[in-house]
């Protein structure tokens, strides 16, 4: 029996969770959001994390009805993501390893999505799209690494939605792509936006300088509806990705997908993904919010995996890194 | 050489073919079309995405595609012959290849060995010159991957011969920046799809350079555009 609790707080989410040999004993989550208009900035998102963390962490603990010496490993994300943030976490998980006498472990955070979307859905080897607020990657494993295929060129899908957002005011709370989605729905009009896939790769920066300047013109004439915009920018967004993830199972000749992420849990992304394997006879795996979005016990499972295997992180080497790519991890836990 | 309005004709013609595979955008078949072995690609309607989209892009890609398999043709670049295209059911009708393998399926059978290895080198280099050739006419293929390069055997003391296929992507474009992009996407594909081929990939640049006439700038924009890559894997 292998228990790794797992740390995570590269954005604007903190969460601690719990594994024990895939099962998720407790996984509690806090998020830090700002006022419309406003993304999250590193110092304030870190101070939010501060502030919150030991709470989140008693909490971690209660629900698992563990305590610190029923641990045998503190997993962390290493990164990608802000610094500040991720220093913060670092910190914390360093401090505990060392009172609880326990191996240290820092995790690649979109390794951490991957593992979680593995471990909830049983997919066994899917082409996986990760799609969030700092990634829009189209993965698969071979060789002993998540080999990146396509990914964007410029920002993430989930940047695109999130600035799109602040411009025309939607709320950040829960979240600004889930009010997106909500308005979505009651949008009637499509808007012909750009459409840019390059072989397996996207760009969206083009898209938002787009529907920015659109959305100034178009509400201000009342020539079409804010939600008439989200609709339209999702049809078009979430067309690119499943167009890019079809590509790279055509390419791979893989039979399964998983989508893990933030913007994961948009519905429409997984209707539209859902056609996709239908029309090609593949299967489609997708989580929830619990799952998708950030949170504590994505990074418990793949450091639970990476224990497994023998790895630990010395003290000494417990830095953190704003950018780490997907592929740099040896995957030393599967064939 | 295209034909508007009833395309009935055309989707009971396929009918009577036989489904290759479905690739991303496209079914294939594999057919005889007046005595001659063809290939018919038939870009069918999407349905996870909105009519007016699916519309726009599947009628603007076949376009596309014959347009660049022709100036391509032109330059003397090996691309499949365009027999037939209908573009009220979205097929074009081409060459088929007789007895040619993806380039993917040749590198993977043919690694691990010395004389393997000088092979691939050869191959690519000879990659690198065509698809300077073909920047250098200003065709921006917009999906270089290695399934999208087909090698056929010449005549026996000569190198394979290779075609470039699949030009849905494709479009006509000058700027540097275009062909660099072109560039970045076929070199993570290629390491992605051949992982530890590294160097092979740098010879293929290496010939890339060498054969075309306007190389630096698109070689600048190429590592500007890498650079950009870096960024990406920030925050998540």
């Amino acid at each position: 029996m292998t228990i790794v609790i797992g740390f995570e707080g590269s954005a604007n989410k903190i969460g601690i969770g719990i594994v024990r040999d895939g099962e998720v004993l407790s996984n509690p989550r806090r998020t830090y959001i700002t006022p419309p208009g406003q993304g999250f900035l590193p110092s304030q998102t870190a101070k939010h994390h501060r502030g919150v963390i030991l709470t989140v962490l008693k909490e971690a603990l209660q629900e698992a009805g563990l305590k610190p010496a029923d641990i045998d490993c503190v997993a962390y994300t290493k990164g990608p993501g802000m610094g500040a943030p991720l220093v913060t976490v670092a910190i914390v998980a360093r401090t505990v390893a060392q009172l609880w006498d326990k191996p240290l472990l820092g995790v690649n955070h979109c390794v951490g999505h991957i593992e979680m979307g593995r471990l909830v859905t049983h997919a066994s080897n899917p082409t996986v799209l990760y799609v969030s607020g700092g990634n829009t990657q189209v993965i698969a494993y071979s060789e002993r690494r998540y080999r990146i295929f396509g990914e964007t060129i410029d920002i993430a899908v989930g940047n695109c939605l999130d600035r799109f957002a602040r411009v025309i005011k939607i709320s950040n709370d829960p979240s600004p792509g889930y009010n997106i989605e909500q308005m979505a729905k009651k949008g009637k009009r499509y808007i012909e936006l750009p459409y840019t896939v390059k072989g397996m790769d996207v760009s969206f920066s083009g898209i938002l300088s787009y529907i920015e300047e659109a959305a100034e013109k178009m509400l201000g004439s009342g020539e079409c509806a804010a939600e008439d915009l989200c609709f339209s920018l999702q049809e078009t967004l979430f067309a690119m990705l499943v167009e890019i993830t079809e590509r790279a199972m055509a390419h791979c000749g893989s039979q399964e997908v998983l989508i893990v992420g933030g913007v994961g849990c948009n519905l429409r992304l997984q209707e539209m993904m859902g056609i996709m394997c239908e029309e090609r006879g593949a299967r489609l795996f997708a989580t929830d919010e619990r799952f998708c979005i950030d949170n504590g016990a994505m990074i418990a499972q793949a450091g639970w995996e990476m224990f497994r295997s023998g790895q630990q992180t010395e003290l000494s080497d417990s830095w953190v890194t704003q950018r780490y790519r997907t592929d740099e991890v040896e995957v030393t836990w599967r064939d | 050489m295209s034909a508007k309005g009833d395309s009935s004709a055309v989707l009971s013609y396929l009918s009577g073919l036989t489904l290759l595979k479905q690739g991303a955008e496209a079914r294939v078949y594999r057919g005889q079309f007046l005595g001659k072995a063809v290939i018919v690609k038939e870009r069918f309607s999407k349905s996870y995405r909105h009519p007016a989209l699916d519309e726009k892009l599947t009628h603007r890609r076949s376009v596309q595609e014959v347009r660049s398999i022709l100036r391509c043709r032109k330059a003397g670049i090996l691309t499949p012959v365009v027999y037939f295209v209908d573009y009220v059911s979205h097929c074009i009708f081409l060459e088929e290849i007789v007895g040619s393998v993806t380039v993917r399926d040749h590198i993977n059978s043919t690694k691990l060995s010395e004389a393997g290895n000088e092979r691939l080198k050869l191959l690519a280099e000879k990659m690198g010159q065509i698809l300077a050739k073909m920047h250098d006419e200003d065709v921006i293929h917009g999906d270089l991957t290695t399934s999208n390069m087909l090698l056929r055997k010449g005549s026996e003391d000569r190198e394979p011969d290779l075609w470039l296929i699949d030009f849905g992507l494709s479009y006509i474009s000058s700027l540097p920046e275009d062909k660099g992009v072109d560039l970045y996407v076929l070199e993570k594909a290629f390491l992605s799809t051949h992982p530890n081929t590294e160097t092979l990939f740098q010879i293929l640049l290496k010939s890339y350079v060498a054969s075309s006439k306007k190389s630096s700038t698109v070689i600048s924009k190429l590592d500007e555009v890498r650079l950009r890559g870096r960024k990406r894997s920030m925050v998540g």
